[in-house]
C-alpha cells in the first residue's frame, strides 16, 4: 500500500488535511501520524494541544475525553464524547474533533465556573476531560429531566476518575451547571448564550465540504471497530501502523449500524455502538432494562466507541454484550469476498479467542428471533466495582413462560469457560418445568457440569461457581416474581 | 476563596511537566525493567536496543558517574541494577531516543538472561527467613503479660490488609534541561524536590548547587511522589548529562503500575483483653510489614503504624511490635496515612473481635475506651490535644446513632437476602513528621514596587490547595487581598533543603514559615510608615489594603506604602524559617512527644449487602471532623471528602495483588479499580468542629490531608455487621479490602455450588409445601 491518502477533518476551528503514509509520517508533522495513531497522541504529541491529558490509555480514566462531531441524517452535527486514547486518527476523517482548547471562550464558561466555585478541581489533571463531558451533556439537545437530575449527573461523570475530590463537589458542579443552562441545551442555543465559540455554528457546512470518497476495506491491516479493547491490547504497535477503521465505511454502508425489526427478527448492525443499544427504542420496548444494563457495563465515552461487532469478534469469554446475544439466540452474519453466510453465534467460538472466521471474512451484523411479550430477557453481572468494570461472572437468560411452565429457555454465562458459554444442557433441562426448587436444583447442578472456570484476578474458580449458581437463581426468581432466598434451604443436610 | 489554579485547570491551561513547550532536541527516555522478581543477571545484551532506529544512548549502572544509590533513608537501592534484581519492574538499563515510540520499541529488544532465585512475597515468610530491612521496632506501656489475668475475655487473631496503588492521575515524569558548566535544571513531578536534588547530585557526583529541581504542580501525589518520584528525575538528569540534550521521561500507566512502589500491605497478629464491663485492659500486636525490595520510607511508615495502633483508645497495657519485612515486590512507600491506617485496622479488628466475643455492641466498646485528654499514648505523649470524645458525642447525637441502629435492625429482620450494616470509625491522628528533624520549613517573600507579592516556599502544590492556603496566610499577614499574592513554583534555588510535602504538615510548616517571613516585613513597613507619618508604629495596622493609625485611615494604601518603602531603601524581601516547637522522640526508648498535636474525628458508615451476589452499596457516610480554624473551608472539605473516597476505595474495590512469582496481577486500571462516581454515596454529610484550640496554626488551622482517609476503614466493619446479620458467626476473618468476592466467600465459601443449600441465604421461614417438590 504505497499510496498516500489525505485525511481531512476539522479540529476545533481549523480545517486540517494530513497526508498519512504507510510508515506513519506526515511530511509536515513528522512521525506519529499513522492512521492507527491514537487521537490522544496526535493532539498532545504532534499538535501540542496539551489540555487533553493522558491518564491510562485504557479508556478507564476519561482524562483524554474529546468530542467528536459528525453529520447526522438531518445535516446537523451531533457531538459525542469519546476517550481519545482508544480512537484511531484514521477515524476523524470528515468529522469535527473538539478538544478542551476548542471549547475555550477566553474566560470560564458556566461549567468551568461551577467547577471552580464548587471546589471540584484539586490537582486538575482530570478536570479538562470532565469539562468536555459536561459540555457534551449540554450540547445534547434533549431536555434534562429535571433541574439537577442526579442520575443524569452521574451518567455525565461516569467515565471519569477523579482521585482527589471524592466526586461530591463534581456532582454539585454538574448539577448546578445543568440547572443554570436548563432550556439552553443544544449547540445553537449554547452559542447564543455565550457558552460555546461562534465557529460551532458553521461546522455543518464545513463537514459537508469534506465528504470523503468511499473508504477502502483493506483487511491486511489491523481492523478496528470500536477499538476499546484492541487499543488496550495493542497500544504499542497500532500507533505506528495504518489501520482499517471500519467506521469510515459507514457513510457508504449505513446498514452496518442500527437496530431494526425485519420479518419477525431483530437485526443489529456490527457497528452499532453500545450507546445505540442503550437508546434503541426497538430494544427498550422488548428489553426494558437494556438502557440500565448498558450504563452498568460502560461509561458514556466508551459506549460511544464500543460496538456490538467488536464485542463479538473480540471473543472475550466475558464480553457483556456477547453473553446477552448468546442468550438471545443470535445468529452472526459474516461477509467474505462477495458472499455472506449465517452462523449461530454459539458456533462462532471455537476456543479461547479462536473464531470460526474464514480469511477475508468480517462480521457485518447479527439477528435474533423477535422477543414476544410473554418472554423475559434478563442479565446479571457481578464485578469488583459494581459499575464500569469487567465482570467476574456475567449471565443472561431468555425465558419463555407459558401456563406456569418454562416453554423455552436460553441461558448463557461469561467468565466461566475459555469461550463465552451458552449453557446448552442447562437450558434444555429446565424446559417444560415449573420454576420451583426442584427445577432450579437440576439447573444449578447441570450448570456446574457445563462450566470450567479458572482462578484469576477477577475471582477464584470457586467464587465463579458460586456466582453461576446464584445468578441463575436470580434470573429465575425475577422471572417468577419471587425472592431468590425462597429457593434455598438454610442448612446443609 | 477559590482554589488558585482551578480556573486554569478547567480550561486545560495548567501546565504539568510535559505540557511545557518542548525545547529543541528534546529526547525521550524509557527503562528496561526486570522481567523477574528475584535473580542474578547472567548476561545483558543491549545490541539490538542500541541499533534500533532513533536510539541515541543506552545507559547502564556503569554509566553512572557518581554513586548508584537512590535510598533516601538507607542506602539499599541502586538506580540501575548492578547485576541483581529484586522485583519485577526494577530498572536495569535506560534507553534514550529521539521520540517516544523509538524508546518504547527499543526497550522491548533488550535480551536478558537471568538466573532466577526464590521469590518471597509474603511478609511473614520473609520474616521467618530473616529477610528484614532493619531491626523490628516496638512501643510499649504498662505490663501486658500481667494484664491478661485480669481480663474476662481474651481473644487473638490476625488482621490482613492489602497495599494500595496511588493512581495519581498524572503518572511519574520529569524533564531535565542541561545548562552551562554542567548544571542541570530538572522539572520533576515530585513531592520532595530537595531529595530529588540531593539524589541527582549523588548520582552525577556533583555538588547540590549544580542541580535545580523545579515543581510547578503535581497531577496528584498522595505520597506516591515522595521518594518514588526520585528515580525518574535521576534518569532524566543522567540522560541529559550523557547526551547534553534535554531529556524527558514520562511513564505510561502500565509502566507506572508495574514499576513504582505502593502502600504497604500488613499482616498483624493481635491479642486483646477486655473486662466484662467493656474496658480494654491489654493489647498486644505484632505487625509484619510488607516493605518490598528496598527500604524507601518503610521504617518511618512502620514507626507511624506503631504510634497509631491504639488509634483513639486508651489502653493501659500495650505492646506493639513491628518488623519491616523485605520481599520481592516494588519497594513500598508513602501513601496518605503513612502506616497509620494499618495500625488502626489492627486495633479495630481486635476490638471488634473482643466485642463479638463479649456479646456487646462494637460501638459501645469503642465509646467506653475513647481517649481522655488526661490520658497518655503508649509512646509517652499526653493526649492533651485529643478531642475524640467530643467528636464521638457530636456524631452520636448529631447524627442519631441509635436511630441508625434501629433502622438497620428493622431492615434486617424483614429482608432475608439483603442485609444492612453500619460502623463507627473514630480517628485520632498525630501531626508532624515522626523524624523530628524534618519539621522545618522556609519561605521567601518579595514585594514588588507595584504592591504585587511573590511567595516561594518549600511546599508542593499537588491538588491539596496548599497554594491557596499560602496565599491566604501571606495576605492576612500583610493585610492585603489574596489576589496580590502569586505563589511561585517550588524550586530548590529559591528554597533550600525543604522537607517533602507530606505528613499532613505542608500548610503547618510552610504556612508558618510564610508568617515568619511576612510578619517582620510588615513590621518593617509599619516602622517606615511611622517615620514618614510621624506616628507611633505600634498604632499602625494594614487592613483591607489600607494603612490605619489606631483604626483610622491615614490616606496611605498598600501600593503607596510599598512605593514609599522602596524609595527610602527599606527591604521589600524577607525570608522566614519555622521549626515546629516542643517535638522530640527517642527511638531507642520508644518514648517522646513526636507530634505537635492530634487531629480527631469520627465517621458513621452504612452499607447494604446483596447476599446473593456478594455485591454491596455504600449507602451513606456521615462524619464529624475536628478542623481547628480553617484557612479555606472549601479546600479542607475537599481534603476530607477526597481522603474518605481513597479510604473507601482501598477497603472495598482496590484489589492490589501479587502472585507467588512477584507479578502484579492488577497492573492495569482495567483490573485495579478505584472509586468512580457510582461508588461514592450520594448521601454524604460532613460536619466540622471549628475551634481555635491549637497554637500550631497558622491561624489555628489544623492539618487535614491524611486523617480523613482512615474514616474509610469503617466500611469493612459495616460490611462485617451486615454479614453477621446473615447469620454468619464471629469466625469471619478480618481482611481488607472487602471485595465483593471476599464478601461472597465469607458468606458462602462453604456452600456446594451445585446445591440450593446455604447457611446464609436459606429462608428462615417454612417454605409452603407445594413449592417444595423433593
Amino acid at each position: 500500500m504505497a499510496s498516500t491518502s489525505p485525511l481531512r477533518f476539522v479540529l476545533n476551528d481549523a480545517d486540517l488535511e494530513l497526508t498519512l503514509t504507510p510508515d506513519g509520517s506526515d511530511p509536515k508533522l513528522g512521525r506519529g501520524c499513522a492512521g492507527g495513531t491514537s487521537v490522544l497522541d496526535f493532539v498532545r504529541r504532534e499538535l501540542r494541544l496539551t489540555g487533553t491529558k493522558e491518564g491510562c490509555k485504557e479508556g478507564d480514566c476519561g482524562a483524554c475525553t474529546v468530542l467528536v462531531g459528525e453529520l447526522d441524517d438531518g445535516g446537523r452535527v451531533r457531538y459525542l464524547p469519546v476517550t481519545s486514547c482508544l480512537m484511531p486518527l484514521a477515524e476523524v476523517a470528515g468529522r469535527h474533533l473538539v478538544t478542551i482548547e476548542g471549547l475555550d471562550m477566553g474566560q470560564a464558561n458556566t461549567v468551568q465556573r461551577r467547577i471552580v466555585e464548587a471546589g471540584a478541581s484539586q490537582c486538575g489533571f482530570c478536570t479538562p476531560g470532565i469539562v468536555v463531558s459536561l459540555v457534551a451533556q449540554l450540547m445534547d439537545s434533549s431536555e434534562l429531566e429535571s433541574d439537577a437530575d442526579a442520575d443524569c449527573v452521574d451518567r455525565s461523570l461516569s467515565g471519569h476518575l477523579c482521585r482527589c475530590t471524592g466526586y461530591r463537589s463534581l456532582r454539585d458542579a454538574a448539577a448546578a451547571s445543568f440547572c443554570d443552562l436548563r432550556g439552553r441545551q443544544g449547540v445553537p442555543r449554547l452559542v447564543n448564550a455565550g457558552e460555546l465559540p461562534e465557529h460551532f455554528l458553521g461546522i455543518a457546512e464545513r463537514l459537508q465540504a469534506l465528504q470523503a470518497p468511499p473508504a477502502e476495506m483493506n483487511l491486511d491491516r489491523p481492523v478496528v471497530a470500536g477499538g476499546t479493547d484492541l487499543y488496550v491490547q495493542q497500544g504499542e504497535e497500532l500507533p505506528t501502523r495504518e489501520v482499517t477503521a471500519l467506521r469510515t465505511l459507514l457513510p457508504h454502508r449505513p446498514e452496518l449500524r442500527g437496530v431494526r425489526v425485519e420479518g419477525g427478527r431483530i437485526s443489529i448492525g456490527a457497528l452499532t455502538s453500545f450507546e445505540d443499544l442503550a437508546q434503541s427504542e426497538v430494544l427498550r420496548k422488548r428489553i426494558p432494562t437494556i438502557t440500565e444494563f448498558m450504563h452498568l457495563v460502560a461509561s458514556w465515552q466508551l459506549r460511544n466507541r464500543a460496538t456490538v461487532g467488536g464485542n463479538l469478534i473480540n471473543a472475550s469469554p466475558i464480553g457483556d454484550v456477547t453473553i446477552l446475544m448468546l442468550a438471545l439466540g443470535a445468529e452472526a452474519v459474516l461477509e467474505g469476498q462477495g458472499e455472506a453466510r449465517v452462523l449461530p453465534l454459539r458456533d462462532l467460538y471455537k476456543g479461547y479467542k479462536v473464531l470460526d472466521l474464514r480469511p477475508g471474512e468480517i462480521l457485518t451484523g447479527l439477528s435474533f428471533r423477535d422477543v414476544e411479550a410473554t418472554e423475559f430477557v434478563d442479565f446479571e453481572k457481578v464485578s469488583k466495582r459494581r459499575t464500569l468494570d469487567i465482570a467476574t461472572v456475567n449471565t443472561a437468560a431468555r425465558l419463555h413462560l407459558r401456563d406456569g411452565l418454562i416453554h423455552q429457555a436460553c441461558l448463557a454465562a461469561g467468565g466461566v469457560a475459555p469461550i463465552p458459554l451458552l449453557l446448552r444442557r442447562t437450558s434444555e433441562i429446565v424446559r417444560g418445568r415449573p420454576i420451583d426448587r426442584e427445577t432450579l436444583s437440576l439447573a444449578v447442578a447441570e450448570a456446574q457440569s457445563e462450566i470450567s472456570p479458572i482462578s484469576d484476578v477477577r475471582g477464584s474458580a470457586g467464587t465463579k461457581r458460586l456466582l453461576v449458581r446464584n445468578l441463575l437463581i436470580a434470573h429465575f426468581a425475577k422471572a417468577a416474581g419471587m425472592e431468590p432466598s425462597d429457593f434455598f434451604l438454610p442448612n446443609a443436610a | 476563596m477559590d482554589h488558585l489554579d482551578a480556573e486554569a485547570h478547567t480550561r486545560g491551561r495548567s501546565r504539568y511537566v510535559d505540557d511545557e513547550p518542548r525545547p529543541a532536541g528534546l529526547l525521550q527516555a524509557a527503562v528496561v525493567p526486570s522481567p523477574v522478581a528475584h535473580g542474578e543477571i547472567r548476561s545483558l545484551d543491549l545490541t539490538a536496543v542500541r541499533d534500533y532506529a532513533g536510539v541515541v544512548a543506552v545507559l547502564t549502572a556503569e554509566d553512572i558517574p557518581g554513586s548508584n544509590q537512590i535510598g533516601s533513608v538507607l542506602p539499599d537501592e541502586p538506580l540501575l541494577s548492578t547485576g541483581e534484581v529484586h522485583y519485577i519492574g526494577q530498572p536495569i538499563a535506560l534507553v534514550v531516543a529521539e521520540d517516544f515510540h523509538a524508546a518504547r520499541h527499543a526497550v522491548a529488544r533488550a535480551r536478558l538472561d537471568i538466573d532466577e532465585r526464590p521469590v518471597v512475597v509474603d511478609p511473614k515468610e520473609a520474616f521467618e527467613r530473616g529477610h528484614l530491612i532493619a531491626d523490628p521496632q516496638s512501643v510499649h506501656m504498662g505490663d501486658v503479660d500481667a494484664a491478661w489475668a485480669q481480663c474476662d475475655v481474651v481473644v487473638e487473631g490476625e488482621a490482613t490488609i492489602s497495599g494500595q496503588e496511588h493512581v495519581y492521575l498524572e503518572t511519574q515524569r520529569a524533564r531535565a534541561l542541561p545548562e552551562e558548566n554542567g548544571a542541570i535544571r530538572v522539572l520533576s513531578s515530585t513531592q520532595s524536590p530537595y531529595v530529588g536534588q540531593r539524589t541527582i547530585a549523588g548520582i552525577l557526583g556533583v555538588p547540590l548547587h549544580q542541580i535545580e529541581v523545579d515543581v510547578r504542580r503535581l497531577g496528584g501525589g498522595f505520597g506516591g511522589k515522595e521518594d518514588q518520584a526520585t528515580p525518574w528525575a535521576c534518569f532524566a538528569a543522567l540522560a541529559a548529562h550523557h547526551t547534553g540534550r534535554p531529556v524527558e521521561i514520562v511513564l505510561s500507566r502500565a509502566e507506572d503500575l508495574l514499576m513504582t512502589g505502593k502502600r504497604h500491605a500488613y499482616r498483624s497478629d493481635y491479642k486483646i483483653g477486655v473486662t466484662r464491663d467493656g474496658r480494654i485492659l491489654a493489647l498486644d500486636v505484632r505487625h509484619f510489614q510488607n516493605s518490598g525490595a528496598a527500604c524507601d520510607l518503610s521504617l518511618a511508615v512502620l514507626g507511624r503504624t506503631l504510634f497509631h495502633t491504639t488509634n483513639s483508645y486508651f489502653i493501659p497495657n500495650v505492646r506493639v511490635w513491628g518488623a519491616p519485612c523485605r520481599t520481592n515486590i516494588p519497594p513500598a512507600t508513602a501513601f496518605r496515612g503513612f502506616g497509620g491506617p494499618q495500625g488502626m485496622f489492627a486495633v479495630e479488628s481486635a476490638l471488634t473481635h473482643a466485642a463479638e466475643a463479649l456479646g456487646i455492641d462494637r460501638e459501645e466498646l469503642q465509646r467506653r475506651n475513647l481517649l481522655r485528654s488526661s490520658d497518655s499514648f503508649p509512646y509517652g505523649q499526653n493526649a492533651a490535644t485529643v478531642r475524640i470524645r467530643r467528636c464521638w458525642e457530636e456524631l452520636d447525637e448529631g447524627f442519631d446513632l441509635e436511630a441508625t441502629r434501629q433502622q438497620v435492625e428493622e431492615w434486617n429482620d424483614r429482608h432475608p437476602a439483603v442485609k444492612k450494616g453500619y460502623a463507627v470509625m473514630p480517628v485520632t491522628f498525630g501531626i508532624s513528621f515522626t523524624a523530628t528533624f524534618l519539621n522545618q520549613a522556609s519561605a521567601l517573600l518579595h514585594v514588588y514596587t507595584d504592591g504585587s507579592v511573590s511567595l516561594s516556599t518549600g511546599g508542593v502544590e499537588m491538588g491539596q490547595g496548599l497554594f491557596s492556603n499560602l496565599a491566604v496566610v501571606a495576605s492576612r499577614a500583610l493585610g492585603i487581598e489574596p489576589t496580590r499574592v502569586r505563589v511561585e513554583s517550588t524550586n530548590t534555588r529559591r528554597i533550600a533543603n525543604m522537607s517533602a510535602s507530606a505528613a499532613s504538615s505542608t500548610t503547618l510548616l510552610n504556612g508558618n514559615a510564610t508568617l515568619r517571613a511576612a510578619t517582620p516585613l510588615r513590621e518593617r513597613l509599619l516602622t517606615h510608615a511611622g517615620e514618614r507619618l510621624g506616628s507611633d508604629p505600634s498604632l499602625l495596622t494594614i487592613e483591607n489594603e489600607q494603612l490605619l493609625c489606631d483604626g483610622e485611615p491615614t490616606g496611605w494604601d498598600w501600593p503607596k506604602l510599598v512605593k514609599s518603602a522602596y524609595l527610602h531603601r527599606v527591604s521589600l524581601s524577607a525570608h522566614g524559617f519555622y521549626a515546629t516547637p516542643e517535638i522530640h522522640y527517642d527511638e531507642a526508648r520508644g518514648r517522646g512527644h513526636p507530634f505537635a498535636y492530634h487531629v480527631c474525628g469520627a465517621a458513621l458508615v452504612e452499607v447494604t449487602v446483596d447476599g446473593l451476589r456478594g455485591s454491596y452499596e455504600i449507602d451513606r457516610v456521615r462524619l464529624v471532623h475536628d478542623l481547628g480554624r480553617p484557612l479555606n473551608r472549601r479546600v479542607d472539605l475537599g481534603q476530607v471528602e477526597g481522603g474518605l473516597a481513597q479510604g473507601l476505595g482501598w477497603m472495598t474495590v482496590e484489589d492490589l495483588r501479587y502472585d507467588e512469582t512477584g507479578r502484579n496481577l492488577s497492573a492495569a486500571l482495567a483490573t485495579y479499580k478505584v472509586p468512580d462516581v457510582y461508588l461514592m454515596p450520594r448521601d454524604l454529610e460532613v460536619r466540622f468542629i471549628e475551634e481555635p484550640d491549637t497554637e500550631a496554626g497558622p491561624y489555628h488551622a489544623k492539618a487535614v490531608g491524611e486523617p480523613p482517609l482512615m474514616y474509610g476503614l469503617g466500611v469493612v466493619f459495616a460490611l462485617r455487621r451486615a454479614l453477621r446479620a446473615f447469620g454468619r458467626d464471629g469466625q469471619l476473618p478480618f481482611v481488607a479490602p472487602m471485595t465483593p468476592e471476599q464478601v461472597l466467600l465469607q458468606l458462602q465459601g462453604d456452600d456446594d455450588p451445585s446445591r440450593l443449600v446455604s447457611k446464609s441465604l436459606g429462608t428462615r421461614v417454612p417454605v409452603p409445601a407445594e413449592a417444595v417438590s423433593s
